[in-house]
């Protein structure tokens, strides 16, 4: 990525007119994308007055936290925040397992079947979660499993996406050296462990995030699945919230960005740590 | 967690057991057919766990799905799903004489065939512009644009509700700033799609971008530069090499956009409920309130299958017109 760049001043002659420009576009396309979150975050901490004034107030005139009380004083945050977490946890801890195994095998053991156990996994791909929800919401139900971590987690312990990704980084493993583990007397168990798992912690790393914020922002499932408002996840809460009729009319709005903001920063401030790994990911899932 | 951390345990035990037994097994007839035979042991229990939560729940829920779409299945038959009375495709021809439902389709289409060519577009302008026209800190554009992408839905559209407020939000203030007045977007049958269309653009642009500037990557600087030297300007530069030349990347983009905005959902529930008077009701949101706030669950599973093979077709089609144009 450095060696274009250094020849670029030279190959790009009329730049020097058009960069200055090019950079104002994109600098002004990055001010409308994050002009909702400045909004959401500032409008956070902002005063009734300030809210509703017109024309607009973007920097609060007078910085408060009482949209974040009132919100912890009619919402039990703290606990939607535990159900989401411990969910995605549970849904990114099976995804990791589940996925590399499958991946594993398709990646490098010859058994009868693999080709239609990969196909199997493509043809998961591409299945709507609307041909699923009903007759699962029934399955749920007969099992007793409405409300529980178990019944939020258990339609997405295993993601087609992850089988594949692991699949594609695992295909890269030499042969030569698994074969050589077998000829030492290494079951396949502990090679994949031992051998392969630590080979492709990238791929792991990726299928983390991805997993794990997928998880967070599901909303139609654990809508779905959870009548007891003490196992709503963060995004059925505030959604919840945000339809109540019953919600307070003008303040209403503030506790809403506040909320909004408690969800998405854990979000963005993952997102902003580990963003090498996003675009890795998709151009690796997306282009293969 | 049980689950997990038993199979691992179990395994990990396993693990050394195994690695004494193999090598003097008992029949040490052909060590390749031996090797055959252990792979596919192997093969099937790395996949067993895949295949059983794939069977339960995704092979299992397509069947049911179906076959209650037969079904006047409802809130009795919840507790009890076999007693759902057989009705043959009653709830098929009931769904085209519904006019809610053909609302929702007509909103669905709208959705898609502004909605994706606007994403795939935008997306394809902000890669260009960032992978050509831009050197320094275009990681950091690049984190700026994709972090919608990242975002909780809900949230976003929470967010977007006030913003698109007629009296206390973003737009309408900036718009009175300019002496304008603008419109109650989403109290209003004209502006409320518009409005869904532009957070859902403004959400997943990344997405493409992304995608093409993985695509704008692989082409190599010779064809870029020899379309120079031929004195091709950035905008034929643009038309005749980079587009052609990201076929493939657009078509998946097309395909995947497309994919997600006919099962569109979490916007219109958020921000609208679909409506004012049905004019952001789409097929999923009214899918959902079918099945889950009436419980006409059988009715509720004909809307998802007609839904599949609406997306079947369509990316049916996107494959073969885009394909056909790359030979």
């Amino acid at each position: 990525m450095t060696a274009p760049t250094a020849t670029a001043p030279t190959r790009r002659r009329p730049g020097r007119v058009r960069g200055p420009l090019l950079y104002t576009v994109a600098s002004l396309g990055l001010l409308v994308m994050a002009a909702p979150f400045l909004w959401m975050a500032l409008s956070a901490f902002k005063t009734k007055k300030d809210l509703t004034a017109s024309p607009p107030v973007w920097i609060p005139s007078h910085w408060t936290l009482a949209n974040f009380r009132a919100l912890l004083d009619q919402l039990d945050m703290a606990r939607y925040f535990m159900n989401s977490l411990i969910v995605a946890v549970l849904v990114t801890v099976c995804n990791l397992l589940f996925c590399s195994m499958l991946g594993y095998a398709l990646a490098k053991l010859q058994f009868t079947g693999r080709s239609k156990v990969f196909g199997i996994v493509l043809a998961a791909l591409m299945v709507p979660g609307n041909l699923l929800v009903l007759p699962l919401y029934v399955l749920m139900t007969k099992l007793n499993l409405i409300d529980s971590y178990a019944g939020l987690v258990l339609p997405f312990a295993a993601g087609a996406f992850g089988v594949f990704l692991m699949r594609q980084f695992m295909q890269s493993i030499p042969d030569e050296l698994l074969e050589a583990a077998r000829i030492d007397g290494a079951g396949e168990w502990y090679i994949f462990w031992r051998i392969v798992l630590p080979l492709v912690k990238p791929a792991l790393a990726t299928l983390t995030i991805f997993t794990f914020l997928g998880s967070w922002n599901n909303f139609v499932w654990p809508l779905i699945a959870t009548n007891d408002p003490g196992k709503y996840t963060l995004p059925v809460a505030l959604a919840t919230f945000a339809n109540d009729p019953n919600r307070t009319v003008g303040g209403g709005n503030g506790m809403l960005m506040a909320g909004s903001l408690l969800v998405v920063l854990p979000v963005l401030l993952v997102f902003a740590v580990l963003q090498r790994h996003f675009t890795q990911g998709i151009a690796t899932a997306g282009l293969k | 967690m049980s689950l997990v951390t038993g199979s691992t345990a179990d395994s990990a035990a396993t693990g050394p057991t195994k690695l004494s037994k193999t090598p003097v097994g008992p029949n040490r007839g052909s060590g390749r057919e031996r090797r055959l035979g252990r792979h596919n042991l192997h093969g099937w229990l790395f996949s067993a766990p895949f295949l059983v939560l794939f069977g339960v729940f995704m092979l299992l829920p397509i069947v049911a799905t179906l076959l209650m779409s037969f079904t006047d299945f409802g809130a009795r038959d919840v507790t009890r799903p076999f007693e759902a009375e057989f009705v043959g495709f009653d709830n098929y021809t009931r769904l085209f004489g519904d006019d809610v439902f053909r609302t929702a389709l007509f909103n669905t289409g709208y959705f898609v065939v502004v909605g994706v060519p606007l994403t795939v577009v935008l997306g394809l302008l902000v890669a260009v512009l960032l992978n050509n026209g831009i050197d320094r800190a275009r990681a950091f554009f690049r984190v700026g644009f994709y972090a919608p992408v990242v975002t909780t839905i809900v949230a976003v559209a929470v967010v977007w509700r006030f913003v698109l407020d007629p009296s206390d939000g973003l737009v309408a203030g900036l718009a009175s700033e300019l002496g304008l007045t603008a419109p109650d977007f989403l109290g209003s049958e004209t502006w409320a799609m518009p409005s869904l269309i532009a957070m859902a653009v403004w959400r997943n642009l990344g997405t493409v971008m992304v995608l093409f500037i993985a695509g704008l990557q692989a082409i190599p600087t010779e064809v870029r530069e020899a379309a120079r030297l031929d004195g091709a300007g950035a905008w034929q530069e643009l038309r005749r090499v980079t587009v052609p030349l990201l076929r493939p990347t657009m078509l998946y983009a097309t395909v995947i956009t497309s994919i997600g905005y006919l099962n569109v959902f979490e916007e219109p529930f958020v921000m609208t409920q679909g409506g004012p008077s049905n004019s952001t009701m789409t097929v999923s949101l009214n899918m959902y309130q079918e099945g889950f706030n009436f419980f006409h669950m059988g009715y509720a599973s004909a809307m998802a299958y007609v839904l599949f093979v609406v997306i079947m077709g369509i990316t049916v089609l996107q494959l073969r017109l885009l394909k056909d144009n790359t030979s």
